[in-house]
């Protein structure tokens, strides 16, 4: 490059970088170093469920009845339904079909969403019942029934006599915390693909420059495979 | 010719980009300026008010402790001043001292790039820095903060809710660093000049290179901890709380997770600036350059397997105190690496005893004391003597003072006249490094003495017997004090009335002395092609080393 401030290249080529495959190298290498570290802050989460599971088998047994499993599975089944409409729309971007990109987006959005709309179903009967972390746990209601249910299932015999394992608290903790890290990636991810919606009606992406939609189809493929192993972990375990 | 660009550039071409500083003017340059030169001397600027502030708290400190019981303040106080010490020149300080400051200014241009590979998130790393350092700052006025800088729990998770704002802070604070880490590793990766191999790169781009890598991967595990610890304070979720099942010592394993690999976020620079200064002092290649490069490859790794050995005394198996205490030793094999390809550089070389090589010598006597220190808090036996005494704290201000702080003062030395265009008053400049090395070791000398007796760290009052110890402490403290103060002067005479500086005052072969000084706008007027090492002398042009200006080049003649 001979001069530093002469137009060097198609506008969407930032001035620092030579080539436009250098600028799309750079962003690439730069959001899986930012994965590694997702998977990182996730990690402690993760190698905390395990130290509380082993020390409070029967509690995370117990708990894990207390999910509504089929809830979680339809969760699961949106969330990799939208990763699929994420990678086609990366590959629709990369043809340069507009308007494809947009609807695969917003089908992407519509699903996150329903995910968040299950996930609040959830939560607010998890509240209404009582069945929270820590101090804060106080099962009432129709969760005393819910919990009398599920030491049965998780025991298999044996009548229910209002006891229950008190470290389920420490379940509803890693549960809390766990999906609702996980739920803010989700929300943040909404808000990322609604913009590139934005972008992409703008006609800021073309066959040659679609780095940003890639780049956020890869972190919602992050997300969703944090859910992959959030579902089993906690609604699946015996 | 190494570097084609930018050696000579006539004085007389009118060109607004020809100096970043000037480039632009205004508030609002500086503000919103995506220019990684300027991102750093912001970020040189808030490190050194954040350590100024840090340092007259360690100095409240040790006036405390000249005399045995109340002299200045209550324990109260004195419990939040060294817990506010410590947090500040952690988080403040120390990790964004070198890589954020001199890293930002420096890694460019070594690279030969125009600049990072997100120059936009780079300036984004810059506020989030800002908005930490505020909520850290809220939480001193918010309340009392006497965790200790490790905020070990179930303590702070019972004390004062300020402790929420401190780690919040903390929390933001380290995703600045996890940003500026990936723009970094990214830069090196992708942004390389041509002809620039990895076996060409300056080890001062090594150095910052494997403490990005830390960065990246330690610093999230300790923002998922302090969320854990925001939220036991305030939902009680019950997973360090022992009261609902919790367990204190898992957050002690997760905060030394990201904070042992911290201690090498905060050494590595320092070693890498000391790359630089020994080469260019020394006129020589440095000994084993990829042994160099990667024994700071091998720290990063095996900075993430010896947490452990920061709670041989907490309750662990000794089962897995034997293997930390193992892993631990193998920490000595790198650094010795480095230390004695450091001292084989020297040999035979052509040495100038310049400040910027003063504080690199300091930093080998020192960095050494601190290491093998460090091998006999290792040791199992030994550590429970020694364990929370002042024998740790003199260990780990040998490592982090005289490691990493003589690191970034040679830095700040060396690099002063590019980063500003002035030169300093050598003379006063090295009257400053001999308070700072005789205060320095007049502190920490003694309390290795009163370690070793048995004087327990972070305490108030003490016995009679360590009176005089602690004064003496306590006087070396005050002699370092004023070692900065006299440091202060040198800078600011410099900005004020310094004399201006030509492109390559210490005639070095380092790539970032072959652009102009101030650096251009956009670091080099045409992207340079590299043909050779960065230690090269027997293959630099008697141009490159020229350590003069331009224009007195004809008149003086060839000079090598």
């Amino acid at each position: 490059m001979a001069d530093a401030h002469a137009h060097h290249g198609p506008d969407y080529l930032e001035h620092h970088f030579e080539t436009p495959l250098q600028q799309f190298d750079a962003a690439k290498l730069g959001m899986w170093i930012f994965l590694a570290q997702e998977i990182l802050f996730f990690s402690g989460l993760f190698v905390a469920y395990f130290i509380f599971r082993s020390w409070y088998p029967e509690a995370f047994s117990v708990g894990s009845h207390l999910l509504d499993w089929k809830m979680g599975a339809i969760n699961t089944v949106v969330l990799l339904f939208s990763s699929f409409t994420a990678a086609m729309a990366v590959r629709s971007s990369q043809l340069g079909e507009t308007k494809k990109t947009t609807a695969f987006l917003a089908v992407t959005v519509v699903c996150a969403l329903g995910f968040m709309v299950v996930k609040y179903f959830e939560y607010t009967h998890k509240i209404h019942v009582g069945l929270l972390p820590g101090s804060l746990f106080n099962p009432q209601g129709e969760g005393v029934e819910e919990l009398r249910a599920a030491v049965e299932a998780a025991y298999a015999s044996g009548p229910f006599e209002g006891t229950y394992p008190y470290h389920l608290r420490s379940f509803f903790g890693i549960y809390f915390v766990m999906t609702g890290l996980h739920g803010l990636h989700v929300l943040i991810g909404i808000g990322v693909i609604l913009w590139m919606i934005v972008r992409n009606q703008k006609g800021a992406f073309t066959k040659d420059y679609n780095t940003p939609v890639d780049m956020t189809a890869l972190y919602w493929h992050l997300v969703d495979l944090i859910w992959i192993y959030l579902f089993p972990l906690l609604y699946l375990i015996d | 010719m190494a570097v084609e660009a930018g050696t000579a550039a006539p004085a007389a071409v009118e060109n607004d980009e020809s100096n970043y500083l000037t480039a632009k003017s205004g508030l609002k340059s500086w503000a919103l300026t995506v220019d990684h030169k300027r991102i750093g001397v912001m970020y040189l600027v808030s490190v050194i008010v954040a350590m100024f502030l840090g340092g007259i708290m360690a100095l409240l400190v040790r006036a405390e402790l000249m005399f045995a019981g109340e002299t200045l303040m209550e324990a109260d106080t004195y419990n939040q001043l060294f817990t506010l010490h410590g947090a500040i020149m952690v988080f403040l300080f120390i990790i964004p001292s070198i890589p954020a400051a001199l890293g930002n200014f420096f890694l460019p241009i070594m690279l030969g790039a125009k600049d990072v590979a997100f120059p936009k998130l780079n300036l984004g790393s810059f506020y989030i820095y800002v908005i930490g350092t505020v909520f850290t700052l809220i939480a001193i006025v918010a309340g009392r903060i006497d965790t200790g800088w490790t905020f070990y729990t179930p303590y702070s998770s019972r004390a004062d809710n300020a402790v929420i704002w401190m780690t919040l802070g903390v929390f933001i604070l380290g995703f600045s660093s996890i940003l500026t880490g990936l723009n970094f590793i990214a830069t090196t990766h992708k942004m390389r000049a041509p002809g620039l191999s990895w076996t060409r790169l300056p080890l001062f781009v090594w150095g910052i290179y494997a403490t990005s890598v830390i960065q990246v991967l330690a610093t999230p595990v300790l923002a998922i901890t302090l969320l854990l610890l925001i939220m036991e304070k305030t939902l009680t979720i019950g997973i360090f709380d022992p009261a609902l099942g919790g367990d204190p010592v898992l957050f002690q394993h997760f905060f030394w997770f990201y904070s042992h690999p911290a201690v090498y976020i905060m050494i590595l620079p320092g070693m890498a600036v000391i790359n630089e200064v020994i080469a260019t002092f020394s006129r020589r290649k440095i000994f084993g350059y990829m042994f160099v490069a990667m024994s700071s490859v091998a720290l990063a790794l095996l900075g993430f397997l010896v947490w452990g050995h920061h709670m041989f005394t907490s309750g662990m198996s000794e089962y897995s105190t034997m293997i930390f205490s193992a892993l631990t030793f193998l920490v000595a094999i790198p650094s010795g690496v480095k230390v004695f390809n450091w001292v084989a550089t020297l040999y035979q070389g052509s040495i100038s005893f310049e400040t910027p090589m003063l504080y690199a010598i300091g930093f080998l006597i020192l960095f050494t004391i601190g290491g093998l220190t460090g091998l006999f808090l290792g040791i199992l036996s030994v550590d429970i003597h020694l364990h929370d005494t002042y024998f740790v704290v003199a260990h780990f201000h040998y490592v982090m003072v005289g490691g990493t702080v003589f690191g970034f003062l040679s830095g700040m030395h060396y690099w002063w006249p590019k980063m500003t265009g002035k030169l300093y008053n050598e003379g006063l400049a090295r009257v400053a490094f001999g308070l700072i090395f005789l205060g320095f070791n007049i502190t920490f000398l003694s309390q290795f003495i009163m370690g070793s007796q048995g004087m327990p760290r972070r305490y108030y009052d003490y016995l009679d017997q360590f009176q005089p110890l602690h004064m003496t402490s306590s006087g070396g403290a005050f002699v370092l004090g004023f070692g900065f103060l006299v440091l202060a002067v040198v800078f600011i005479q410099s900005m004020i009335s310094g004399a201006k500086a030509p492109a390559n005052p210490w005639g070095s072969a380092g790539f970032e002395w072959m652009t102009t000084t101030p650096p251009h706008a956009h670091n080099f007027e045409t992207t340079p092609v590299i043909t050779r090492g960065p230690y090269d002398y027997h293959l630099a042009s008697e141009e490159e080393l020229f350590d003069g200006f331009p224009e007195d080049r004809a008149a003086q003649g060839a000079k090598a």
